[in-house]
Parts: structure tokens; C-alpha cells; sequence
């Protein structure tokens, strides 16, 4: 547990301000939704209209004019893309820190097995995006009764699981592609969770290019289906977390027999 | 029992070579000195030791233990100081020295803070604002608070004053004569021979020599210097020449009678002829034949 706190110690003050900033902002989008509720049916059509804009975002299978609608549009774009990006960041930057910050002759000179680097330091990545999701899930649900609007709980609770399954992808891929690197890391976070959320944009706009789904985990936290389902897409949902378990398996094979410099 | 063993050790980092067959014994207790210059390997032995980096060939053991197999065992035995003293940034000295000893599971406050005493550590202060000199004594008392039995040293007085230089050294012969057995790699050679018992020399990766440190410094080889006009073109068996715009100085391992029938037939004025120290055999050991046979004149 030592490094799991030393982790979690570390990484207080990015997980503060992005925990802060994504949270704020989900706030932000459900204390407008009152203002905006009397124009929505005007808002709705014209959202409903806009060709592959509408089907990017989904808005051509949700009603924007009611709250799981809206939330499931606006705040579900702020949840996934900021949780994408933070959880991407925390996983691609965990391995190979000690060797681009020169600290990995100090971490190794102790005697901590590879295994127990690489578990600890997997814990300290799950806790932070766990913590970070609780919290916004709270904080969420929170502004949602202050503006005195009723919770939809099954779809608020399976959005939000949604999204902490698309983290932990997004964290494990990147935690596989950190044992590999040496350098490098606030790019290769931010540049996946882009390519990701940007593929799913792709699906839904082009139905040739629906297959993207089954690549990006953008593809089952769709909104759109979600609420219209009411379930996960179960198919995507182990594809997702198989392909995350492959990264979390090839960070403990490479980083297991990697020369450390 | 040998501390350190090491048969036909050999890392390649692709096609770059980095130690080739290296056969060291280093034996419990010894103050053992591992010399080389830059990019000679030193770095490259100490971390195959301690499991930072996989050997492309060959075996070494630590007290016995095989360095792949036993890694956790041997590493909770040793102390090492590795060349840079780079640390968690936003950490202050007390952390790292906790986070240290915690990964060791063990409490090491008590001789922390004697070590921090005696080499005038702060360790309220953060390490981001620390001097190379001030991490290099952080680095010291994280390789020591936890008493090792080996403490493997990678160029450790670099960036310590004199005087800190000193109290190091006293806190390694203390602990040697405790019984710790210590491995100082450097390329000041002078601090191995006031120090050290044994020594190893590499070079390009392979170790040249290995003996005491008196041994070592034993060799036919002089250093001559001469104060006049002497021709030294014919004398063969000149290393490392030095000039000076009246003298000539070099280390002379040839015959001593042709070398005095060479001077006699020169004008000599001023004539100095003594045993080299060990930075001088050590050039001795790195300095190819090539252009030390020509001629010259002071």
C-alpha cells in the first residue's frame, strides 16, 4: 500500500482540479437546464435538424427538450470527454514516470517486486478514477434535486456507469502503452481519448463506418441508446473491458522484463 | 563468502556494448573500488546487480543469491546510491527518507536522523530546492538508514564539498568496520586509494585489472622528470609525456640503463625519478601505444 498512497499523493493535485473542472462544469450544464427548459421545444427542433450534427451527437433519437435528454446530450459530453481525458492521462503517465522524471534508480534500488510496482500503481489508477466518479455522480445528482428537478435514477445511474466503464478502458489501454514508453505521456493520454471520442462521432454520423463502435468505448456510452434501451450495450461493454484487460496484461508482461534506464 | 560474484556478466543495449564478460569477486567485508571513466560500464554493472536492467548473458550472484531470482531479497540488503540524486518532485527531505524506509518496511528514523545530523540535512526542506550537493546527501542517507550489509556507491562525491567529503568517508569505514561490505565506483582514483582495499578497472566494458589497491600501484613503470635538453627520440617505453617550455615528464617502462645513457648524453640540469600514483597507472592502463614513441626534446 505504500505506493498506492505515494501514487495517490502525487497525482492529488491533477485529480483535484480535474475532479473540480468536470464536476463544476456537469453542474454548470444541470443549473442551466431550468432557463433553457421553456425554449427547449424550439431548441429540440432545431437540434433535431441539423443532419449529421444531430446524429453525431445523438440528438436525432433524444428528446432535448426533456431533462434525460438534455442530460444525457450536454452533460454526458462533458462527463465523457472530461473523464476520458483524466482517466487516459493518470494510465499513460504511471509506468514510465520514473524513468522521464530519472527517479526509476531510486524507486528499483528498493526491494518491491515489478508485480507489486505495477499492482500498486494499477490500485492508485482505479482509486483516483473511482474517487473522481463518485464524486461527480454526487455532485450530479445533488444539482439535479437543487434545481427541483425529479432524478431519473435508472438513466443517471446507467450513464454514469457508462462512462466509468469507458474510463477504465481508456485507463487500462493507456496503462499497457505506458509500460512501453520511456517519455512522452500528457500527449499519448489526450491524443487517445480524442481519436476515441472523435471515432464514435465518425459511427454515428456514417453508418458505413458503425463497425468503429465496436473500437471506441465512446460506443457504448452513447446516450441516445442508453435512454432509449435502458441497458448497456452488453456486447461492446465486454469488448470494452477485454481490450482494457489487454492493456492492463501487457503493461504486467512488458513492464515485468523491462530494462529500466 | 563473496559478496558480489559475477561470472562472464555481459549486457548489450542492442548493439551497443555495455560490459563484456566481467568476472568480479568481491568478498564480504572488503571497501572494494570499481574504476573506469565515463561510458566504461560502471553504471551499466551496478544496475544488472540490482536488477534495473536484465544481463544478455552470463550470471551474478549477491551474497550468493542469483540477481534475477532473489532480486527482493538482495535489494533488501543492499543500500545504493546511484551517480544522479533525482527524487519524487514536491517531496521534502523527510518524505523521501520515509517513503524510503516504508518501502523497506522498516523504521529508520532514529538513524535518519543521526545521518542527517552529521551531514547537515535539513529534513524540513523540500528536495525541489535542494542543491546537487544537499539530493547527493539525501541519496547518502537513503542508501545507509536502513543499515545495509552492502552498499553499492555509483560516483557518490560528486557535488559534495570537502568537508562533506570527509565525514562520507568516515561514515563508510565506520560501517565497513562494522562489517558492510562496500562497493565505490568512481573515476577519482585518489579517494580509491585512500580508501579502498581492493579495486577492479574497466574499460570499453571489460574489466583489465584486478587487484589490491597496492598491487595495482605497483609498477616498474617511474615517473621521470627531466630539467634540460635531452633527446628521447630512440627511448621506447615512454608513456603519458608532459611538457613543459623548460622539462619533459613522462612514465618510463623500459630499460633503466638505456634510459641513463640517454640522459647522460643529454644536458641535464634538474632530474626527478619517483613511483607513479594510481591516477597515473590508471592513464597507464587506458592509453594506447599509438605516438608515445616519438622522439623529444625539453
Amino acid at each position: 500500500m505504500t505506493l498506492v498512497r505515494h501514487e495517490l499523493k502525487q497525482g492529488r493535485t491533477a485529480f483535484l482540479i480535474w475532479t473540480a473542472a468536470v464536476g463544476g462544469l456537469l453542474a454548470v450544464c444541470v443549473f442551466l437546464f431550468p432557463e433553457m427548459k421553456g425554449e427547449m421545444e424550439g431548441v429540440s427542433d432545431i437540434f433535431s435538424s441539423m443532419g449529421s450534427f444531430t446524429a453525431a451527437f445523438g440528438m436525432d433519437r433524444l428528446n432535448f427538450g426533456t431533462f434525460t435528454g438534455f442530460y444525457a446530450v450536454e452533460c454526458g459530453n462533458v462527463l465523457g470527454l472530461g473523464g476520458a481525458f483524466f482517466a487516459s492521462l493518470c494510465g499513460a503517465g504511471i509506468l514510465c514516470k520514473e524513468e522521464k522524471e530519472r527517479t526509476a534508480e531510486f524507486l528499483l534500488a528498493h526491494p518491491v517486486s515489478r508485480r507489486r510496482i505495477i499492482t500498486e500503481k494499477l490500485a492508485a489508477v482505479l482509486v483516483q478514477v473511482t474517487a473522481m466518479n463518485l464524486i461527480i455522480y454526487a455532485v450530479s445528482v445533488g444539482a439535479i434535486a437543487a434545481v427541483g428537478e425529479a432524478v431519473p435514477w435508472k438513466e443517471i445511474n446507467l450513464l454514469h456507469l457508462a462512462y466509468y466503464l469507458l474510463q477504465l478502458e481508456l485507463a487500462g489501454i493507456c496503462f499497457g502503452i505506458s509500460a512501453f514508453m520511456r517519455k512522452g505521456t500528457v500527449g499519448t493520454g489526450l491524443g487517445i481519448a480524442a481519436v476515441m471520442y472523435f471515432l464514435n462521432l465518425i459511427a454515428n454520423i456514417a453508418e458505413s463506418a458503425e463497425f468503429l463502435k465496436y473500437i471506441t468505448p465512446f460506443g457504448f456510452c452513447e446516450g441516445a441508446d442508453i435512454v432509449a434501451n435502458g441497458s448497456l450495450d452488453g456486447k461492446l461493454v465486454v469488448i470494452g473491458m477485454a481490450v482494457g484487460l489487454i492493456g492492463v496484461t501487457a503493461a504486467y508482461v512488458k513492464y515485468g522484463g523491462k530494462d529500466i534506464r | 563468502m563473496d559478496a558480489i560474484q559475477t561470472r562472464k556478466l555481459t549486457k548489450y543495449y542492442g548493439n551497443a556494448r555495455g560490459i563484456i564478460d566481467l568476472d568480479l569477486t568481491v568478498k564480504e567485508g572488503e571497501f572494494f573500488g570499481f574504476i573506469g571513466p565515463n561510458g566504461a560500464g560502471k553504471s551499466t554493472t551496478i544496475r544488472t546487480l540490482l536488477g534495473m536492467i536484465s544481463p544478455t548473458g552470463g550470471s551474478a550472484r549477491i551474497f550468493a543469491q542469483d540477481i534475477l531470482q532473489d532480486r527482493e531479497s538482495i535489494l533488501g540488503k543492499t543500500g545504493y546510491m546511484p551517480s544522479e540524486a533525482v527524487f519524487y518532485s514536491g517531496m521534502k527531505v523527510r518524505d523521501v527518507l520515509k517513503l524510503s524506509a516504508d518501502l523497506r518496511k522498516c523504521d529508520c528514523r532514529e538513524e535518519a536522523g543521526k545521518l542527517c545530523g552529521r551531514l547537515q540535512l535539513d529534513p524540513g526542506r523540500k528536495v525541489d530546492e535542494l542543491s546537487f550537493g544537499n539530493r547527493k546527501k539525501v541519496s547518502i542517507v537513503c542508501a545507509l538508514q536502513h543499515k545495509p550489509e552492502l552498499l553499492i556507491l555509483d560516483e557518490p562525491t560528486s557535488g559534495l564539498d570537502p568537508l562533506m567529503q570527509r565525514e562520507f568517508f568516515d561514515i563508510l569505514r565506520e560501517r565497513n568496520r562494522e562489517g558492510a561490505t562496500i562497493f565505490l565506483s568512481s573515476h577519482v582514483l585518489s579517494e580509491i586509494q585512500r580508501n579502498c582495499s581492493r579495486a577492479a578497472i574497466i574499460r570499453e566494458g571489460r574489466m583489465i585489472a584486478c587487484d589490491s589497491v597496492e598491487a595495482l600501484s605497483r609498477t616498474n613503470a617511474r615517473r621521470v622528470t627531466v630539467h634540460g635538453r635531452v633527446l628521447l627520440e630512440e627511448l621506447e617505453g615512454i608513456r603519458d609525456k608532459k611538457r613543459t617550455e623548460n622539462s619533459v615528464s613522462f612514465l618510463y617502462g623500459g630499460d633503466m640503463n638505456r634510459l641513463l645513457q640517454v640522459l647522460a648524453s643529454g644536458e641535464v640540469w634538474d632530474l626527478s625519478v619517483s613511483e607513479p600514483d594510481l591516477e597515473e597507472i590508471f592513464l597507464h592502463y587506458y592509453e594506447s601505444e599509438d605516438g608515445e614513441k616519438e622522439g623529444e626534446t625539453a
